[in-house]
């Protein structure tokens, strides 16, 4: 098995998270993307881990994992209460930050 | 050797495929369950090279815990993107270039400089990770424990309900 | 013995000192900070308040910290300190010297640590490091915080909040022992930090009133401008010298394994903490507004501990200082022109101010000053000399003022004190002697000290005596002028306080013992603590009394402490001092006590003074009376611009630049797509065409969206420039 076969996969998945970040309007679908940039990262984590033999790749991964549902946990609370306040989670509709 | 890329190979394939509906799906409870496919496939690679632990919490934490915690939020905020059906922008094309210009930017990066290195994984135990991760790296652990209580407090603060409102 | 030997070896020809209450002095610490949450748990529920819980453990501590010194002057003395003279006293010290060959003598630090924690592969230690700084500090801390701890059960009693000030007061003496104790440089970081929070809640201790909430934030804003420095300072140390451990730090320094170009910019990080933490020019403005928080706070904090926390980094890691600004042989450096000026700016300010605490406070910024001038030219053990001395007539002066306040309710000179002579003996018998130690006037503390550091300038072969660590004339000529300007205020702040007639309200009474007495014991130590630095060669005493200060707490051939020289101080030298001082006493003296009094026994000033006469002498008060309007420069000018001509510039430029030629931007490229378009289309393939106008419209139109505040654009244009950046990164690389 080559290194470049999963390093590959972690970069096509990044990319396609990337996309959907910057493709969808709702508030859930973006933070789903977040999801698979994020794990996309972490196949690059273990895989350097197996190649290099170490286990820090691992260590990473898991603080990567942890960081991660918390920061879902942040997201999901900042989209209600974008909908609580505004009954949409469009992207589209919050320019509150308009210059 | 062959079954190694067999399996890695249809593992990847449903994983890209998936990943893809994830961004394109219309109704947000199948991109959420495309999601559990990618994230599975993901826990599977990880089995694959021998990070069993990685692979378990993968499981346990992204199919068991955020998946739920997705849905939970699907089912909270049900708007009218139901009524009109579109959950995309209209212009997709920077997007698409972005992620395209990313891809060609890594895929030259990688095939560059990792060409042809070989991965011969073995198989690392939990005992390994544990020795590593409560010995050299217990204060980053200590650290992420605060940093998921921070959140936890930090959600409940945030989508508590004002009183009266 | 025998590990005194080995340890020697390894400190390279010093002896290492041990024994039970050095190797435990982590206690000294740890009684108060235990004392701290006991305090906060049961505090309230006991019949004083939790103050009793305080005292015993600031008093535990004291007793150790005493026990602490004796073993380590016992250490000392053991080992012959008289080293520079060639006396080798019998024990340790002449073994280990003989053991190793070599003719230093001196008592390397104790220190003890243990692994704090572990990143990667990196083990970072925690410990204590005990040496004769350390000792003099712990005694310091302990024995003003006593005092303090007694004197605040009468001063704050019946307050609302009165445990939690117990509590802090115990928090603030643990951090700051925690600090002076400190071993690795990440230590006095968590010290140094911990003793600015606790001025920043002892400031606000009455937050209610908005100036002291205000005051407890400027000074907690004020001080994290220097303690960047100082997190910046430590990192830069740490991946110079590959270690945080003091003596590590400064070995490397002065060892030259560390480049100068980062001791410098180290040097020059912990500058600036300097500079905030210990009240320097120009981030000096905190200080006095510090005053709003309760007197005993203002006397243990901002006046004789935590103040002095960038003096005792500086003396900690004066290798790195040493070599970072090259002090020896030179005539000028950032930290002595810092320390002058800072020494000019708080005396002449001290003078214009009406609150008693106020001129304090810009007489303890003038003090640091000193102290701080003292590091910059070399005079490293006469800095740590005045930081002792003044610790306690400080303390002294402050504790006094407090009593004063206490009996008339206010800290208003002109308005509300005069005469109370008579009213308060024991506040104005050691007001005056604390006063008279400030001014430098022999036989008190603060003369000797004093006149030590005009000695280690070195400026003016006729006064400096010899052996000066270089020629700093200019810091000679700003300590002189201090000292006649401190003369001059000392006696103003003395007759508007203590003489003339009473203009307040009401009938003051003398304080209570709880009060008088430490002031006692500080008036005490303010007259007999220079007792223990005689100067070499004046003769006075016996020469085994001579210097006992330097023999106890300089390093003396160790490897982590810079061979310094030191200056002889010469008798013209202490002569013209103290007749300098005299000079700004009588100047002030005439004025107020002949001139004023005259006028009426409760005029403040001379109708027809000086400001009244000449313009000039006008102009000097009133930008005395506005601090040289550096507060005015910072929020005014400063913050001022940033909130209002930078922001609103900002502001057009984004809505009539950036926005317009985005607009442009777009137009013109739509434009050009038609033009495109309508030309190129009869002619040539239509698709290609088509799409390049289709392109030139979107992103015309994603540039114009640029400034939409849509969280997805803003996402787009972070990837794609780290793309670019990562696409150029792999080219060059």
């Amino acid at each position: 098995m080559l290194l470049n076969e999963m390093l590959l996969l972690g970069a096509v998945l990044f990319c396609i998270g990337v996309y959907g970040v910057l493709a969808r309007r709702n508030g859930v679908l973006v933070l789903m993307s977040i999801e698979l940039i994020l794990n996309a990262v972490n196949i690059n984590l273990i895989a350097f881990g197996a190649f290099h033999h170490t286990v820090i790749g691992q260590i990473f991964a898991l603080f990567v994992i942890t960081v991660a549902a918390a920061e879902v946990g942040i997201g999901l609370a900042i989209v209600l209460l974008l909908y609580r306040n505004r009954r949409s989670i469009d992207l589209e509709q919050v320019d509150l930050m308009k210059g | 050797m062959i079954a190694e890329h067999v399996a890695f190979g249809i593992i990847a394939a449903v994983m890209v495929a998936s990943a893809l509906r994830v961004v394109t799906a219309r109704d947000i409870v199948h991109a959420a369950l495309y999601l559990v496919i990618v994230l599975a496939g993901v826990a599977a690679l990880f089995l694959l090279v021998g990070a069993e632990f990685t692979g378990i919490t993968q499981v346990l934490i992204y199919i068991g815990a955020v998946i739920v915690l997705f849905l939970f939020g699907i089912m909270l905020t049900r708007s009218d993107f139901d009524q009109d059906g579109e959950t995309d922008h209209k212009r997709k094309l920077p997007a698409i270039l972005t992620a395209l210009l990313l891809l060609a930017v890594m895929i030259g990066a990688l095939v560059d400089r990792f060409g042809d290195d070989r991965l011969d994984p073995t198989p690392q135990t939990t005992a390994q990770v544990s020795d590593e991760l409560f010995s050299q790296y217990i204060v980053p652990f200590e650290a992420v424990s605060v940093l998921l209580l921070a959140a936890l407090i930090g959600a409940i603060v945030i989508a508590r309900r004002e009183q009266g409102g | 013995m025998l590990n005194a030997i080995i340890a020697a070896e390894a400190a390279g020809g010093a002896v290492a000192a041990s024994g039970w209450f050095l190797e435990n002095a982590w206690l000294v610490w740890l009684f108060p900070a235990v004392s701290f949450l006991a305090i906060l748990l049961f505090g309230k529920r006991l019949p004083r308040g939790g103050s009793e819980i305080g005292i015993a453990a600031v008093g535990a501590s004291l007793v150790f910290g005493l026990l602490t010194a004796i073993q380590w002057i016992s250490e000392v003395e053991g080992a012959g300190g008289d080293s520079a003279e060639g006396e080798y006293a019998l024990g340790k010290g002449a073994l280990a010297a003989a053991a190793d060959g070599e003719a230093s003598g001196g008592v390397s630090a104790l220190t003890r640590s243990i692994t704090w924690l572990t990143n990667g592969a990196e083990a970072i230690g925690a410990g204590i490091m005990i040496d004769g700084l350390a000792v003099m500090m712990i005694f310091v801390v302990t024995l003003v915080s006593l005092l303090v701890h007694v004197y605040s059960t009468d001063y704050v009693a019946g307050d609302r909040r009165y445990t939690h000030f117990f509590a802090f007061l115990s928090l603030f003496t643990a951090s700051m022992l925690f600090f002076v104790t400190a071993s690795t440089t990440l230590q006095m970081l968590v010290g140094w930090e911990l003793v600015g929070v606790c001025s920043f809640a002892l400031i606000g201790h009455w937050w209610e009133e908005k100036p002291n909430s205000d005051a407890a934030l400027k000074a907690f804003l004020t001080n994290r401008v220097g303690d960047m420095g100082l997190i910046i300072g430590v990192s830069i140390l740490f991946f110079g010298a590959g270690t945080f451990d003091v003596i590590g730090v400064n070995e490397a320094a002065l060892n030259g394994s560390m480049s100068h170009t980062v001791t410098l910019a180290g040097a020059l990080c912990l500058t600036a903490a300097v500079i905030s933490k210990s009240g320097q020019f120009f981030l000096h403005t905190w200080l006095p507004d510090a005053m709003a928080g309760p007197t005993p706070v203002s006397a243990l904090i901002h006046a004789a501990t935590m103040v002095v926390a960038g003096v005792f980094m500086v003396a900690r890691l004066y290798g790195v200082f040493f070599e970072g600004y090259t002090i020896g042989g030179a005539s000028i450096n950032l930290l002595a022109l810092i320390g002058g000026i800072t020494t000019l700016v708080g005396a002449t300010l001290a003078f214009v101010q009406n609150d008693i605490k106020r001129v304090l406070a810009y007489s303890t910024v003038s003090q640091l000053g000193y102290m701080v001038l003292a590091l910059g030219v070399g005079a490293w053990t006469a800095a740590l000399f005045h930081l002792f001395t003044h610790a306690f007539f400080k303390a002294c002066l402050f504790l006094g003022s407090g009593s004063v306040s206490h009996a008339v309710h206010s800290f208003d000179m002109k308005k509300d004190m005069g005469g109370l002579r008579q009213a308060m003996p024991h506040t104005y018998r050691t007001f005056m002697i604390a006063a008279v130690a400030l001014a430098g006037l022999p036989i008190l503390s603060g003369f000797w000290s004093k006149d030590e550091i005009l000695a280690g300038t070195g400026g003016w072969g006729l006064f400096g005596g010899t052996d000066a660590n270089g020629a700093y004339t200019a810091m000679l000529a700003m300590g002189m002028i201090t000292a006649a300007l401190t003369g001059a205020y000392m006696t103003r702040v003395v007759y508007l306080t203590f003489f003339g007639e009473y203009r307040g309200h009401g009938t003051p009474h003398e304080s209570g013992p709880r009060i008088t007495v430490p002031l006692w014991i500080l008036a005490g130590l303010a007259t007999v603590a220079g007792f223990i630095n005689f100067p070499a060669g004046f003769q006075l005493v016996p020469k085994s009394w001579e210097e006992k200060f330097f023999h106890w707490v300089e390093p003396i051939g160790v490897s982590y402490f810079p061979a310094i020289k030191h200056a002889t101080p010469s008798w013209s030298l202490a002569i013209v001092s103290v007749v300098v001082a005299l000079a700004g006493i009588g100047a002030a003296y005439r004025y107020y006590f002949v001139r004023v009094k005259a006028v009426s026994p409760t005029a403040t000033e001379l109708p027809d003074g000086l400001t009244a006469r000449s313009s000039l002498a006008r102009l000097g008060h009133r930008i005395l009376v506005n601090k040289y309007y550096l507060d005015w420069l910072y929020t005014t000018v400063i913050v001022g611009f940033v909130k209002g001509p930078l922001a609103r510039a900002a502001y057009w430029t984004n809505q009539h630049v950036i926005d317009r030629v985005v607009n442009e931007a777009g137009t013109r490229s739509v434009q050009a797509g038609n033009i495109v378009y309508h030309k190129v289309d009869q002619l040539v393939v239509d698709g290609i065409v088509n799409s390049t106008g289709k392109i030139s419209d979107s992103s015309g139109e994603e540039l114009r969206r640029m400034q939409t505040g849509k969280v997805q654009q803003y996402a787009a244009i972070m990837f794609i420039a780290a793309t670019i950046l990562a696409g150029i990164f792999i080219i060059v690389i």
